[in-house]
């Protein structure tokens, strides 16, 4: 049934038989596993089953997990006499899931308040009681099949409510603005016969709208601006606040000579589709932000602390202090440097990128980002989380990112040149109607404001963010996340790829190798239930519908028993280490032979394409791993790459991404692990796999997402190049409209109405053009 | 020009009343779950049941 399973489970998919929870195909069952069950008789006897008319969540998204939900009371907030609590929820993906969420948390007789919010993946709670019911809520959720954390601050600042609210406001009322002074500017334009006081009253009725809009809208680029210029270098923000202020300043002196025209509208205008462009960018970046965040958040989590009388309590990582002594679970990353009184065994894929975990003495020092496999022990902590080994990989990567941060993107680039240049036009003209054609200097003011806006504007302030927004959105759809704003500029010159082995070539978890018979199968699957070894986890997966064994008893670091089954290393199982690899030894009972289950870290399915595909856009691959050489190269010469290095410590990798920049390549390194972090900060451009660890993911340009994420990669440099040559057009493209519109102002042929007619037709032109990024490969 | 004493006020006072309405709204939080505020309204029965 199980091997039918697999190899059609499209067909499966496609009839009835899938899970009635989570969508995942059940094998002609009615549920896919006992939490799925137990998930859709919660939701049944709330009486809520209408979600499962609604959902519309990917299939096996909704499964239950095992794991027992973070402890999330610890954070909960008073309020009055009860508790407020923000989650941050994962697998809230529909309307459907926000309307299950609330409702079966308000079924509970304490709550007073719960309210999803389906954007930001937050769930805000309240109710009367003590804090620790909030645990009992984060249960609720967890046997639905949602993962709750808390809301942390890298949430928070992914979100952005205050910023991106400001800038909306800024929006709002330049739109505003604009629409209104151009009730007054069109009658000017129009109004060839009218009076010299109407005139003066229109003009007047512009200022009173634009002189406000101009101080407050215009803040954002005015800080931009001086920030640029206390720096010592040029933006744009600079040309588009000169050229707004000089304009308001011209508009104003017409106003009170009762000029011909003011330029008001061209200043509000200018604002509002700047500021629209603005709030959009930032709305396509925000989503892959918050997306990362929500990585971020379901892996960090507290510590459970001891106290001196033998009592434990959760508490935050920022909390614990050098001395503390932490309680360890099984399955749990270690967050703090540390020595165990007692020997453990510890995942260290993460921190040295080795493949399989490794014993620790008694009284080593263990790494910080280790996951224990082994039983629950005491880490003596050595260092608060400020001192430690993963605060000092965090700073590293600051110092990465200020390196980066120094990177000039095409924007400014061309600002450097175009703002001197059209600010000496402006200047130009303006002394040469005052000196050489005689008017008085505030005539001689009007063609040079003229000059300075026409030239200033939109097209090119628009021209690279519109390109922007449009494959920034494109690629989040495909499942690739870009979190820097010049992420794309820097992929699209990237001309080598440097690529971590465990994690990121291959999948970072053993799977089982070869054909065994499934009741053999079922039966060491049965043992396994009771030990988080990577092994045991894989078995696992090759057999998810075997029941736990009821009797099985873990011996750490050796193996697990059941009466006289046991499953486990070879001395454990009575066989001969044959020096295989990664092997599980199952035998049935007593006087049965052992069997050897094969596991291998095998590559992506899409690892040797993704190689191929790279290689053929100009990018050669390199391997780079912390593990032995013998893996290396057989992983290496599987995805078809021919350069490559085993037994390379954080330092090297990190070293290796400086070699090659100081040889002149742009290398785009490809990694998941705390170790490959320091080489992804100091890399030209970085990816990081969705899985991966936090760092990793905090240090990468972009994170790939989904189920085939190296696939997604040549996809991506794809569209960055051609965003960055989009880019180019428009910046070439709003160029020659000034080529036109310049000497018209110059020359005191240009109008308001020729200036918005520029602007607003060099706008849609750019913005048309921006939207052919947005087509796949 | 005697008509304009009066439309343009008015004008820029209905603007006004929708900039008012607009900041309103951006207060009070309408714009941050505009995915979840699409699918609320499908939302049919009441959000708690009488007990």
């Amino acid at each position: 049934m199980t091997a039918l399973a697999r190899i059609t489970p499209e067909v499966l998919r496609a009839s009835t038989a899938s899970c009635a929870h989570c969508n995942a195909p059940a094998h002609g069952a009615r549920f896919c596993c006992a939490g799925c069950e137990a998930a859709h008789e919660l939701v049944a006897g709330l009486g809520l089953d209408a979600f499962y008319h609604r959902r519309t969540t990917e299939a096996g998204q909704l499964r239950p997990d095992r794991l027992a939900p973070a402890d999330v009371s610890a954070h909960a907030v008073v309020d009055g006499d009860g508790h407020r609590l923000s989650l941050m929820l994962s697998g809230l993906t529909c309307g459907a899931c926000v309307w299950l969420v609330e409702n079966a948390l308000l079924r509970e007789a304490d709550i007073t308040h719960a309210r999803a919010n389906l954007a930001a993946r937050r769930l805000d709670i309240a109710w009367r009681g003590p804090a620790a019911r909030g645990n009992d809520f984060a249960a609720v959720l967890a046997r639905l099949g949602f993962r709750a954390a808390p809301w942390s601050a890298a949430c928070l600042s992914a979100a952005e409510d205050a910023e991106g609210r400001a800038l909306t406001r800024a929006f709002g009322i330049a739109a505003f603005g604009s629409m209104n002074v151009m009730l007054a500017s069109v009658a000017v334009w129009a109004g060839t016969d009218m009076g010299e006081a109407t005139r003066g009253f229109l003009h007047w009725l512009a200022a009173l709208v634009a002189l406000p809009v101009v101080a407050y809208a215009g803040m954002p680029f005015y800080r931009s601006a001086f920030c640029a210029l206390r720096a010592g270098r040029l933006n744009m923000d600079m040309a588009v606040s000169l050229g707004v202020l000089a304009t308001t300043a011209m508009s104003l002196s017409e106003a009170l000579r009762n000029g011909p025209f003011t330029w008001f509208d061209g200043a509000t205008a200018l604002l509002a589709l700047l500021l629209g462009g603005r709030v959009l960018d930032r709305a396509a970046r925000r989503r892959a932000r918050q997306s990362v965040a929500e990585l971020l958040a379901l892996q960090g989590g507290g510590v459970t602390r001891l106290d001196g009388t033998g009592g434990a309590a959760a508490c935050a990582v920022d909390a614990v202090r050098a001395g503390d002594r932490l309680l360890v679970a099984t399955g749990e990353r270690l967050r703090l440097d540390g020595r165990a009184a007692s020997a453990t065994l510890l995942d260290t894929a993460a921190t040295t990128g080795e493949a399989l975990p490794r014993g620790f003495a008694a009284g080593v020092a263990l790494p910080a980002g280790a996951v224990n496999l082994g039983a629950p022990f005491v880490l003596a902590v050595t260092a608060a989380a400020k001192d430690g080994s993963i605060a000092a990989m965090a700073r590293l990567l600051e110092q990465g990112a200020a390196a980066r941060g120094r990177y000039v993107s095409l924007a400014d680039r061309a600002a450097r040149i175009y703002v001197p240049v059209a600010h000496a036009v402006a200047f130009g003209t303006f002394l040469g109607w005052w000196l050489l054609a005689g008017v008085t200097w505030q005539e001689a003011l009007v063609p040079a404001v003229a000059a300075l806006i026409i030239t200033c504007p939109c097209g090119l302030a628009i021209a690279v963010p519109a390109v922007q927004v449009v494959a920034v959105g494109a690629l989040f759809r495909r499942g690739v996340l870009v979190t820097s704003p010049t992420a794309l500029e820097r992929l699209a010159s990237a001309d080598r790829v440097v690529l971590d082995k465990t994690g990121t070539l291959t999948l970072g978890q053993p799977e089982l190798l070869g054909a065994h018979e499934p009741a053999l199968l079922r039966r060491a699957a049965m043992l396994a239930h009771a030990s988080r070894h990577p092994l045991a986890r894989a078995l696992l997966r090759a057999c998810p519908d075997a029941p736990a064994a009821t009797d099985a008893v873990e011996e750490p670091g050796q193996g697990v028993r059941a009466g006289d089954a046991r499953i486990g290393n070879a001395a454990f199982c009575g066989a001969r280490d044959d020096g295989q690899g990664m092997t599980l030894w199952f035998r049935a009972d007593a006087g049965a032979a052992p069997v050897a289950l094969r596991f291998a870290d095998r590559l992506r399915d899409d690892a040797d394409h993704a190689v191929a595909a790279l290689g053929a856009l100009g990018l050669r691959a390199e391997l780079l791993s912390g593990d032995g050489a013998r893996s290396v190269a057989d992983a290496a010469r599987a995805a078809g790459i021919g350069e490559w290095r085993a037994g390379v410590s954080p330092a090297e990798k990190a070293a290796r991404m400086d070699a090659l920049a100081a040889a002149g390549a742009r290398p785009l390194m490809v990694g998941d692990g705390l170790n490959d972090a320091a080489a992804l900060s100091r890399a030209h451009v970085s990816a990081s796999m969705g899985d991966g660890t936090d760092l990793a993911q905090a240090a990468a340009d972009i994170v790939l997402q989904g189920r085939a994420p190296l696939a997604a990669l040549p996809g991506a440099v794809v569209a960055a190049r051609r965003a960055q040559q989009i880019a180019r057009q428009n910046i070439a493209m709003s160029l020659a409209y000034n080529l036109v519109a310049v000497p018209c102002a110059v020359l005191g042929l240009a109008t308001p109405l020729i200036a918005a007619v520029v602007m607003a037709t060099s706008s849609i032109a750019v913005i048309l053009n921006a939207l052919r990024a947005e087509a796949a490969p | 020009m005697t008509a304009l004493i009066l439309l343009a006020p008015l004008a820029l006072g209905m603007g006004l009343l929708g900039l008012v309405l607009f900041l309103w709204t951006l207060r009070s939080g309408q714009y941050d779950d505009l995915d979840g505020a699409a699918s609320r309204i499908l939302f049919d029965d009441s959000e708690r049941p009488k007990k």
